[in-house]
């Protein structure tokens, strides 16, 4: 049996929405933003994705645009019969002078599922992003599912940002151990990248006990978190959200 | 070119600077994370499969002869922590300086010319090898070692404790690192035709966060 393909795609330009199309599980809508420039919502029903099943979102922000996406619900990623993991890919393009803010709900890998999420970012020079990442290690009291979730950003063609994080079965070990997850059930990355951070460098901060705001080696910062549940995780990660723009864009508050 | 060039660079003797560092175990020493073998074992072997992979994965890459400079890039990219790219940097720079008076060769030269500061070490050891005469498994296997037998070597002084289990440990995760230096030298192998992307950027959010906070302490046994 094979499992359900899905496509979103989505093309904003400073004069609106030229490309909106979802199917399935990935319904979009327009909302309304709460700030400057458009805004875009996966609405559909997320019982996906199951095993098989290969979902894509592929949003392209044109120059000068600016587009939120955000989603209604988190991603449960579920168990079914077949052997084949689940996809979930994700590809970004944001222009010169573009803004995108990428925060779609969390993914909670379910007991007995398996999931490979990748998520591909290519960037202007001057371009924006604001990008959410979190993971759930099943849901309430299970055990959690195999996920194995990868961020690749490019900047002007170049790598700047590099990340896989596997868990569950069949990942190889030590992924809960004390040098990786250290028995956190919820993990998160928060990045902003934007010429801002190049006209004022950021410095390494602590945020509590189990996260941390680092710059990268480009005009770039990320939050990565450590958390015993998803509201906690959101709570560090919207809080650091929320200081990093005032510090860096005081005229773009998060919302 | 002689195989035994690798017990030469793996050595832990192999003066590169890499036993004033722990990798991350100070930090979980003092938290409490790490009380004992069974907990070191564990520390090492989620070590081992994510940065231990990305980094053997660097080291075959340069092995294999890809750009260096790319790979340095690369490196950045794979490293969100300023603490630790430092101590890559600085690493890399030790193992420059004593890779070109063991295996002297122009690929080093021109790496040591174009990063005089340092380029990641992962990319250097991968060179290192190179100009030995070493192959890009050879060049994983020594990285994939480095980034288990530091830590085990540091909980030993840490935490007093027992030399004969911490080598136990080592010995125990040989079949992982037989797992992870394939791995990486595979990766490597697919670098050399799909791009760098290929590479693994296994990561490990808790060694990130914990070096950030390791590098402000100001009293410590270990750089890093």
């Amino acid at each position: 049996m094979s499992g359900v393909r899905a496509t979103a795609r989505i093309v904003a330009t400073p004069a609106g929405l030229p490309v909106l199309s979802g199917e399935g599980p990935l319904a979009l809508r327009r909302t309304r933003a709460a700030g400057p420039g458009l805004r875009v919502t996966v609405v559909g029903a997320m019982s996906a994705p199951l095993g098989g099943d290969r979902l894509a979102v592929e949003a392209e922000v044109r120059e000068g645009a600016r587009l939120t996406l955000d989603a209604a619900a988190a991603t449960v990623s579920l168990p079914s019969r077949t052997a084949v993991p689940a996809s979930y890919d994700v590809r970004l393009t944001v222009g010169e002078h573009a803004e995108l803010r990428w925060l779609p709900g969390p993914v909670i890998s379910a007991y007995g599922s398996d999931l490979r999420a990748r998520t591909r970012v290519e960037l202007a020079a001057t371009a924006r992003l604001v990008l959410r990442e979190e993971q759930v290690l099943g849901r309430h009291a299970e055990p959690p599912g195999t996920l194995v979730s990868r961020l690749t950003v490019h900047r002007a063609g170049r790598p700047l940002f590099d990340q896989e994080l596997g868990s569950g079965p069949g990942v190889p070990g030590g992924w809960d151990g004390p040098a990786v997850l250290a028995g956190h059930r919820a993990t998160g990355q928060l990045l902003l990248v934007g010429p801002e951070f190049d006209v004022k460098p950021a410095r390494p901060r602590l945020l509590g006990e189990s996260a941390v705001l680092t710059p990268l080696a480009g005009p770039a910062v990320v939050v990565t978190a450590l958390a015993p549940d998803a509201l906690r995780l959101r709570r560090v990660l919207d809080e650091a959200a929320r200081e990093i723009l005032a510090e860096w864009l005081p005229d773009e508050p998060y919302r | 070119m002689s195989r035994a060039a690798l017990l030469v660079l793996a050595d832990g003797r192999f003066p590169a600077g890499g036993h004033a560092h722990s990798g991350g175990v100070e930090s979980a020493v003092r938290a409490g994370r790490i009380r004992g073998a069974e907990e070191l074992a564990e520390f090492c072997r989620g070590r081992l499969h994510t940065t231990g992979l990305t980094a053997a994965a660097l080291a075959a890459a340069a092995a294999r002869g890809l750009d260096p400079l790319a790979l340095d890039e690369a490196a950045d990219a794979r490293t969100p922590s300023p603490a630790l790219r430092t101590t890559a940097r600085k690493l890399g720079r030790q193992l420059m300086r004593a890779a070109r008076a063991t295996w002297p060769g122009p690929e080093l030269d021109t790496l040591a010319a174009a990063r005089p500061r340092g380029a990641h070490q992962p990319v250097v050891l991968g060179l290192a090898a190179r100009s030995a005469g070493l192959t890009p498994e050879d060049a994983a296997y020594c990285a994939g070692y480095e980034a288990v037998s530091g830590p085990a070597t540091a909980a030993v002084r840490l935490l007093g404790l027992d030399p004969f289990e911490a080598t136990a440990v080592l010995a125990r995760l040989a079949p992982e690192l037989d797992e992870a230096a394939a791995r990486a030298a595979e990766a490597a192998a697919r670098a050399a035709t799909d791009g760098l992307d290929a590479l693994p950027a296994a990561s490990a959010p808790m060694l990130d966060i914990t070096a950030e906070e390791h590098a402000a302490w100001p009293v410590r046994l270990f750089a890093s």
